[in-house]
């Protein structure tokens, strides 16, 4: 695919960019107590991140996967279980007072809910003037207001008088995303970890945010994370791209190369799931409803699947998948996955057009008898499901 | 912030009502002496009389005392004992529950065991023995204790729903994520709780501040019925029960313990209106646009229309 190519010859791959903050092998495990005991969730686990200057790393997954709790054990607001931060090279742990002060100074989260993450009861002044001051960024009310107009200017809030002293609940969802953006800015971190900043937000104005986005990555340096379920979003803004499942990171590469050619049935589950205009005008209309079958559940976190966590949903699944957990595997430079189908030599099955996930609805069998235009389709995805055929039926085409 | 409270017409009024009432607590003896009679003095002229006989503006009691008189000493005991009450058991119960919603651990389950251990006491009862104690332990013939004491006993049982509510309170705060955005922009954990937390407390704690003064009142004139004297002091609640045990109501003699009634339910809604403002000073979603502003603005854009009318007639014509 041309796109690709293009895309992944660009500088900002080449370059071998600083590494401003890494997680190695991060891991967090929660106590639940219930009426039968205590229980430990295991939220996320060994997880290996870097974020490089410059750059915009996508973390991608379902609801519960761990994302937002790797974002918060990125900014210390939990201790981790094992693993350690490196901010700079230099590991950080659980830290209060000063040293916690000066991190929080390189770091900064944003939040999904910009309705919930602003105090209501206080002006947009006293809300980035406090930032400002707990930093040191600026003394006495005329420096401050002057470094609070700026802020407004560069999240494109202007003319800031008009937004300077007004309360959260006069401005609009966007506007106030970017109250919380200018709130992370003013301590002029390094890098920020963007909780689904944008799920929050009108379909219309969740563009005008990626561009901000966008824009703080290339004028200012900033690294930033970006924690998302939407897959489309992440492949707009993300230089790379990583996939969580069940509190483990699956897969991860280049953007371009993990939504063009995704390593991991997961990925593919995802990609297929997001909605594509194209689907549906070669064929029949009818084919774009057989597809839904029942795609199961995410696994529970304080009992996990044995061996890969995948593996209950996986129409690939193996003896192996049960047993043992997936290494990290190459694929190409850059580009890994943690799947057995390719230690197992079996990766051209993802290559496949149509994989179907999860269990076929009844009714699509049943109508396989009757409508023969779909017969040969549905016969194709029964095979693969059971994992009888390793023919290759072109490369994915989204 | 404070500004904007002033300038609203509710507050200004409560405020005004507020004031009076603690005017003539404070200048109390001065009034009285203008006005000539004490609160114990009796006039046997005029006993049981009607307002405005004698020189009485609202009447006399059935022993011939002047009823003014003894509303304006009256004043004194009611809103200092309520007052003082008031403000102990906020202030025990706002110290303890936003500390230990917010502190949480060990800590908290201590305060919470000790909480619901005052809950559970009779409080009334409690604070009825204990006064009996101290008022008599002055020795036979002493004046009773003083009404600091009094408002102390009160205020001692009437913490613990404060600090209940509170506590509730400021867990829900403290888990939302403006908080949790303050904490990680590096904000000291003090200035957190008393400049971002608190504020959304204020409402709650005003609105309890004002239940509780009228439940200090209350439960002093109770305890003044039941026999704990803070001294011979008078004060609204005594005048209530004194009327109502000399048959004020069945004889008909309304300017007796109508005056003390009216002059609690006036601090109920002077408080009331107060924390109105309040509300909105502490919820800015609740500020409404100056009316005078709106309605000159609705007035210009009639008078506006109907030039437009009377032009679009003469045009037609």
């Amino acid at each position: 695919m041309t796109t690709t190519s293009t895309r992944t010859e660009q500088p900002r791959q080449d370059a071998e960019r600083e590494v401003v903050l890494e997680a190695r092998d991060v891991t967090k495990h929660f106590t639940v107590r219930g009426k039968k005991g205590s229980a430990v969730v295991r939220a996320v686990e060994g997880i290996d991140l870097e974020l490089h200057r410059g750059e915009i790393v996508a973390m991608v997954g379902e609801s519960g996967s761990g994302k937002t709790t790797v974002a918060r054990l990125l900014s210390l607001y939990y201790p981790t279980t094992g693993g350690e931060i490196l901010l700079e090279g230099k590991p950080v742990s659980h830290v209060t007072g000063r040293k916690a002060l000066t991190y929080y100074g390189q770091v900064q989260l944003l939040f999904q809910d910009p309705f919930a993450s602003l105090n209501a009861l206080k002006p947009i002044r006293h809300i980035l003037g406090r930032a400002l001051k707990i930093h040191g960024k600026a003394r006495g009310a005329k420096q401050v207001e002057q470094r609070i107009h700026e802020l407004l200017t560069r999240v494109n809030l202007t003319p800031p008088e008009q937004y300077i002293d007004k309360y959260p609940h006069e401005l609009s969802g966007g506007q106030r995303q970017r109250i919380v953006i200018a709130r992370a800015l003013a301590v002029e971190p390094r890098v920020m970890l963007g909780d689904e900043p944008i799920s929050m937000l009108d379909v219309s104005i969740r563009l005008d945010v990626l561009n901000l986005l966008k824009k703080l990555r290339d004028e200012e340096g900033l690294a930033l994370l970006y924690i998302t379920h939407d897959i489309a979003s992440a492949r707009y803004i993300a230089d790379r791209i990583n996939v969580m499942y069940a509190g483990q990171m699956v897969e991860g590469g280049s953007s371009e190369e993990v939504i063009h050619d995704p390593q991991h049935p997961y990925t593919r589950l995802l990609l297929d799931s997001s909605p594509d205009p194209g689907r549906g005008l070669e064929g029949d209309q009818q084919s774009l409803f057989d597809e839904v079958g029942d795609l199961g559940e995410p696994p529970s976190l304080i009992t996990p699947p044995k061996g890969c966590r995948f593996n209950p949903r996986c129409p690939f699944a193996m003896d192996i998948c049960n047993e043992k957990e997936p290494e990290k595997v190459e694929v190409s430079p850059g580009h890994w996955a943690k799947c057995w189908l390719h230690q197992e030599g079996r990766a051209d099955l993802l290559k496949q057009r149509n994989i179907q996930f999860g269990v076929p609805i009844e009714t699509a069998a049943a109508e396989a008898g009757i409508d023969t235009v779909n017969a040969e389709d549905i016969l194709d995805r029964t095979v693969a499901l059971e994992g009888e055929t390793t023919a290759d039926l072109g490369p994915f085409q989204p | 912030m404070f500004t904007g409270f002033l300038h609203n017409r509710r507050v200004q009024i409560g405020l005004a009502a507020f004031g009076l009432c603690a005017g003539i607590a404070i200048f109390g003896d001065l009034i009285l002496k203008v006005y000539g009679f004490g609160p114990l003095d009796v006039d046997y002229d005029y006993v049981a009389s009607a307002p405005l006989r004698g020189g009485h503006l609202l009447g006399t009691t059935i022993s011939g005392q002047d009823v003014l008189s003894q509303l304006i000493a009256g004043a004194r005991g009611s809103l200092a004992v309520g007052t003082l009450s008031a403000l102990l058991a906020c202030t025990i119960g706002a110290l303890l529950g936003v500390s230990a919603g917010f502190i949480g651990g060990a800590y908290d389950t201590v305060v919470n065991a000790i909480t619901n251990v005052f809950m559970t006491m009779p409080s009334f009862a409690l604070t009825l023995i204990a006064a009996g104690y101290i008022s008599a332990a002055g020795g036979p013939g002493s004046a009773g204790m003083g009404w600091v004491m009094m408002a102390f006993l009160i205020g001692i049982f009437e913490w613990p729903g404060m600090a209940r509510y509170m506590r509730a309170q400021t867990l829900t705060l403290r888990g939302r994520d403006f908080s949790m955005a303050t904490k990680l922009l590096g904000e000291k954990t003090w200035r957190l709780v008393l400049f971002e937390i608190m504020p959304h407390l204020l409402g709650i704690i005003s609105a309890r501040f004002l239940a509780a003064i009228m439940a200090g009142i209350l439960a002093e004139a109770g305890l003044n019925f039941l026999g704990v004297s803070t001294g011979g002091v008078i004060s609204w609640g005594t005048m209530i029960t004194n009327a109502q045990n000399q048959g004020a109501l069945t004889l008909g003699f309304w300017w007796w313990f109508l005056p003390p009634g009216l002059a609690i339910a006036v601090i109920g809604t002077a408080t009331a209106m107060v924390n109105f403002g309040l509300d909105e000073v502490t919820n800015p979603k609740l500020r409404t646009g100056n009316e005078k502003v709106v309605r000159a603005f609705l007035r210009r854009q009639r008078a506006e229309a109907r030039a437009e009318q009377r032009t679009a007639v003469t045009a037609s014509n």
